[in-house]
């Protein structure tokens, strides 16, 4: 019986295809993208003010609530955390890489790796904590300022506006430095492949036509590596776009995009205004993707 | 050069520790005697943190959650993973690219979408938020680590081998099971394990989909906001990060052992 | 297999293989173009041809991997043109061996008869047959893995024979081995065809070890059956160019100097082994075809000396020559090309 099955199925190809690629595809578009089509349909409502209720009705109200200044507030605030997160990871990671890559020895680079992965492996939520408790006015952070006599410094820092607050645990600052901390390795990781693929020959020829340490770098070096760094960049810029937990554990309660999301879905039974705000991310991280795929990031992934 | 190395070298140690030495404080915290701040250095040490979280049973109840959650999203993301993998392997088929791009999509668009957009639909669709709501959206976004692995491991073999095993009388059910199945087994279990560390960890569709349930991330999440219960927490850390840290440090001791064994030969 | 006395007599009339206007289009390429020719029971087939000829292609609608796009297949009288493999009594010797990995060398070989349900007793006892039959009697719990080239090519032969199918198909299994371990190869192979009495299929792109084994050769080329025969049949009378020149080397006869020379406007070739040089003023035997020409390059090789040689006509011409008058001529040398009249081979293009 199964055997006259399975000569079936020989026979007719598309049938076999069509057994395989169901389910998985089934899933896909009714549950995954029924619900973005839902979310996208939810965005175009509108809450009534006065009756609480959602109106089922195609109408540009929500879009132009989420464009009002307020709200664009929070956009920006956002738009600028990712920014500064992706630059910094960009500054912090690439150093480890390049000397992954062109100064440490096979023992060192296996080593490294794995110091890589394990931040990678272990809990999030653990890792997020765990700055919090570093980062309190009484932690480990005061601490070792403290101790280098730099008290100073770290008062000075907090005392400045938009950055500053009242410990670190609850500043901009502390944020940003959270946020790089946990995206560091998807940043570290591409920017290592596409070092990698810089062949040592294109660096000996350089130096052969000329060129001292510090030019190769600049002209070979950072062009290739540049599709790595994108790749990364589209980790940081998108986590940290869509993010609502680590602000909502560190920082200031002025709200981020996620957060913003949560709160409109949730108690304020705005669930249209929450979509809207969620759409925008995702149509700024489709234009993202698509100027990075002309940067060759895809190929570094 | 030698200063360019070691200015970059002590760079690089910087960067290392600056990514491990939260584990090492998140760890320490757990002996503490400080029962509401975080001081440090810490006013004393004691075990005594240990008996009190092994009582809670909320923390016994969201760690059983989690792994009932992540056991079952794997099992669903294996089939689904597996059966997409074999199909975009075997076929041309119309809009084949798409499948890989559509399979990456839950991991690929940040969190908050597809929470927002999972709590949505179910919404609409009259459901409530329960242990199944959770299932689903776990294993949408793990059936991709799943057809990843699998799909290389196809990619990786020998196409003749399912030929031969036909060519001496085994039709395709017996084919699959003592040719092609023992063949990716391991790319299953890499798989399978990727997507449990993947679902155990998750947070943020969890919050979304989940309803009263807590799994664990949800529940040290909710222990964040209070502060008489930081000790309790803080052990709980403790174990996340030794049982997080233990496949990573047994997976480069394999490495290290590999390494001394093609050094032999 | 079993079968019913009629059925027996009915399989032992009928060729192994008959392969009736076979296609096999991939979209507008012509793979296989109206393939067709029979093998018969018991003989040692090959299929030769260059890459991309069809010869593999041919192969694989036997053991039944590709299906035909039309014609019809038949293995013993039975037509088999959409089985799939698992129902078709013919085995096959994979071009990389394809031994499972995950298997040892003994569950590899008795593979066939586990999905057969045949119980472990005789499997162990025919496994053991098998091994001493292709004389790696000791290598049963081995991994594939463990095995060098030559000995998985012989464990993935005792694979297949296993199962006594009605044909055993061979896709250049020898390619991969080197040449010393492949002429011993050839050796063994043709003895155990022998011994069994299989209809083996062959398939190579290398023409001296087609001849060296077959009983009938067909080759192939660009999707078409050039010719079938024995390997003498193709040597001395190959019936097209390409035959001529794919099995062995030839000179070709323009149909414009034929013509001079025999009356027919037709292409000929000449094999280089039956030509002879003689110094320019030699008398020439009767019966021998007559050009003049100028000796462009020679190359002594003891055993016999190689010259190229442009005729006045223009041809230009490989000579093979045993003859020891032929050692002494030089490049620029005027010399005569001799041939036997029966030695000239009329092309049929």
């Amino acid at each position: 019986m199964i055997r006259r099955f399975s000569t079936y199925l020989y026979n007719h190809p598309g049938v076999l295809l069509a057994l395989l690629l169901g389910p998985p595809l089934g899933w896909m578009l009714m549950i995954y993208l029924g619900s973005l089509a839902a979310l996208l349909f939810q965005s175009f409502y509108y809450l009534d003010g006065f009756t609480g209720q959602v109106v089922r009705e195609f109408s540009f109200l929500t879009y132009r609530d989420l464009f009002s200044a307020a709200h664009m507030t929070i956009v920006l605030k956002t738009v600028v955390m990712a920014l500064s997160v992706t630059i910094g990871s960009v500054l912090i990671a690439f150093p480890l890489a390049y000397y992954s890559v062109r100064y440490a020895g096979k023992r060192l680079k296996v080593l490294l790796y794995f110091a890589v992965l394990l931040p990678l492996w272990s809990s999030y939520i653990i890792r997020v904590y765990a700055w919090k408790l570093m980062l309190a006015k009484e932690g480990i952070v005061s601490w070792f300022f403290a101790q280098l006599g730099l008290s100073g410094v770290l008062e000075w820092l907090l005392s400045m506006p938009i950055v500053g607050g009242a410990s670190l645990s609850v500043s901009n600052f502390g944020l940003f430095l959270v946020f790089t901390y946990i995206w560091l390795p998807y940043m570290i990781l591409p920017i290592q492949a596409s070092l990698e693929r810089i062949p040592h020959s294109l660096l000996d020829a350089s130096g052969d036509l000329g060129a001292r340490p510090l030019q190769t770098f600049r002209r070979i070096v950072l062009p290739l590596a540049l599709p790595g760094v994108v790749a990364g960049s589209i980790f940081t810029f998108s986590l940290t776009l869509g993010d609502y937990i680590i602000p909502s554990i560190i920082g200031d309660s002025t709200p981020f995009i996620g957060m913003a999301v949560y709160s409109y879905q949730g108690t304020a039974g705005n669930l249209p205004l929450a979509a809207a705000f969620t759409v925008l991310p995702m149509v700024m991280m489709v234009f993202y993707l698509l100027g990075a795929r002309k940067a060759g990031a895809f190929d570094a992934l | 050069m030698k200063n360019k190395n070691l200015g970059l070298a002590i760079t690089m140690w910087a960067v290392v520790t600056f990514l491990h030495i939260p584990f090492f404080v998140v760890m320490l915290y757990a002996f503490t005697t400080d029962s509401s701040t975080f001081t440090f250095p810490p006013p004393g040490l004691t075990f005594k943190w240990f008996g009190v979280a092994w009582s809670r049973a909320d923390m016994w109840a969201a760690l059983s959650l989690s792994t009932r959650v992540a056991a079952i999203s794997t099992l669903v993301a294996l089939v689904l993973g597996t059966l997409a993998a074999a199909a975009v392997y075997q076929s041309h088929f119309f809009g084949r690219e798409a499948v890989s791009f559509l399979l990456v999509l839950p991991i690929a668009l940040p969190g908050i979408v597809t929470g927002i957009a999972l709590r949505a639909a179910m919404g609409e669709a009259g459901m409530t938020f329960n242990f199944w709501t959770i299932v689903i959206g776990h294993a949408t976004f793990c059936v991709v680590v799943v057809y990843n692995n699998v799909l290389a491991r196809f990619r990786r073999s020998n196409p003749s081998l399912v030929e031969a095993s036909m060519d001496l009388g085994a039709d395709g059910w017996q084919t699959f099971r003592y040719v092609v199945f023992p063949n990716i087994s391991s790319a299953l279990v890499a798989g399978g394990m990727l997507a449990f560390a993947l679902s155990f960890d998750e947070v943020i569709v969890t919050t979304f989909t989940a309803g009263q349930q807590a799994t664990l991330p949800i529940w040290i999440f909710s222990q964040l906001t209070k502060p008489r219960d930081r000790p309790v927490t803080n052990v709980v850390a403790f174990f996340v990060v030794i049982v997080t840290t233990l496949p990573i440090l047994w997976a480069l001791f394999q490495n290290r052992k590999f390494e001394e064994q093609t050094q032999n030969d | 297999m079993s079968s019913p006395p009629f059925l027996a007599l009915l399989i032992s009339m009928n060729p192994a293989i008959s392969f009736e206007q076979v296609s096999r289009h991939f979209g507008t390429v012509k793979a296989v173009d109206e393939a067709s020719f029979q093998v018969s029971d018991g003989a040692f087939f090959t299929m030769l041809g260059p890459s991309g000829s069809g010869k593999t292609t041919c192969l694989r609608m036997i053991a039944g991997f590709d299906l035909p796009t039309s014609g019809t297949i038949r293995v013993s009288g039975q037509e088999v043109t959409n089985l799939p493999p698992y129902g078709r009594d013919v085995n096959t010797v994979f071009q990389d061996y394809a031994l499972f990995p995950h298997m040892t060398v003994a569950q590899n070989v008795e593979y066939g008869l586990m999905i057969r349900k045949v119980p472990k007793t005789e499997r162990q006892k025919r496994v053991q047959e098998m091994l001493d039959l292709v004389h790696l009697p000791d290598v049963g719990s081995r991994k594939p893995n463990q095995l060098s080239g030559g000995q998985r090519q012989r464990i993935a032969l005792a694979r297949a024979l296993i199962n006594r199918p009605k044909i055993l198909l061979l896709d250049e299994p020898l390619g991969a081995l080197d040449l010393k371990l492949r002429q011993q190869m050839q050796i063994e192979l043709k003895a155990i065809q022998q011994e069994v009495g299989i209809t083996f299929v062959f398939v190579t792109h290398d023409q001296e070890e087609a001849m060296a084994l077959s009983d009938q050769i067909a080759v192939f080329n660009q999707g078409k059956i050039e010719q079938i025969g024995s390997p003498h049949d193709l040597y001395e009378h190959p019936q097209t160019a390409f035959v001529a020149n794919f099995v062995g080397t030839s000179n070709l006869i323009s149909d414009d100097i034929a013509h001079k020379l025999t009356g027919e406007r037709s292409t000929f070739s000449v094999r280089p082994e039956k030509m002879h040089i003689l110094h320019e003023q030699t008398p020439i035997p009767a019966n021998h075809y007559r050009l003049q020409g100028v000796v462009e390059d020679v190359v002594y090789l003891g055993i016999f000396t190689r010259f190229a040689v442009r005729t006045s006509e223009g041809l230009r011409l490989q000579v093979i020559d045993q003859n020891r008058e032929a050692q002494d001529e030089r490049r620029g040398d005027v010399v005569q090309i001799i041939w036997a009249k029966e030695a000239l081979n009329k092309l049929a293009d």
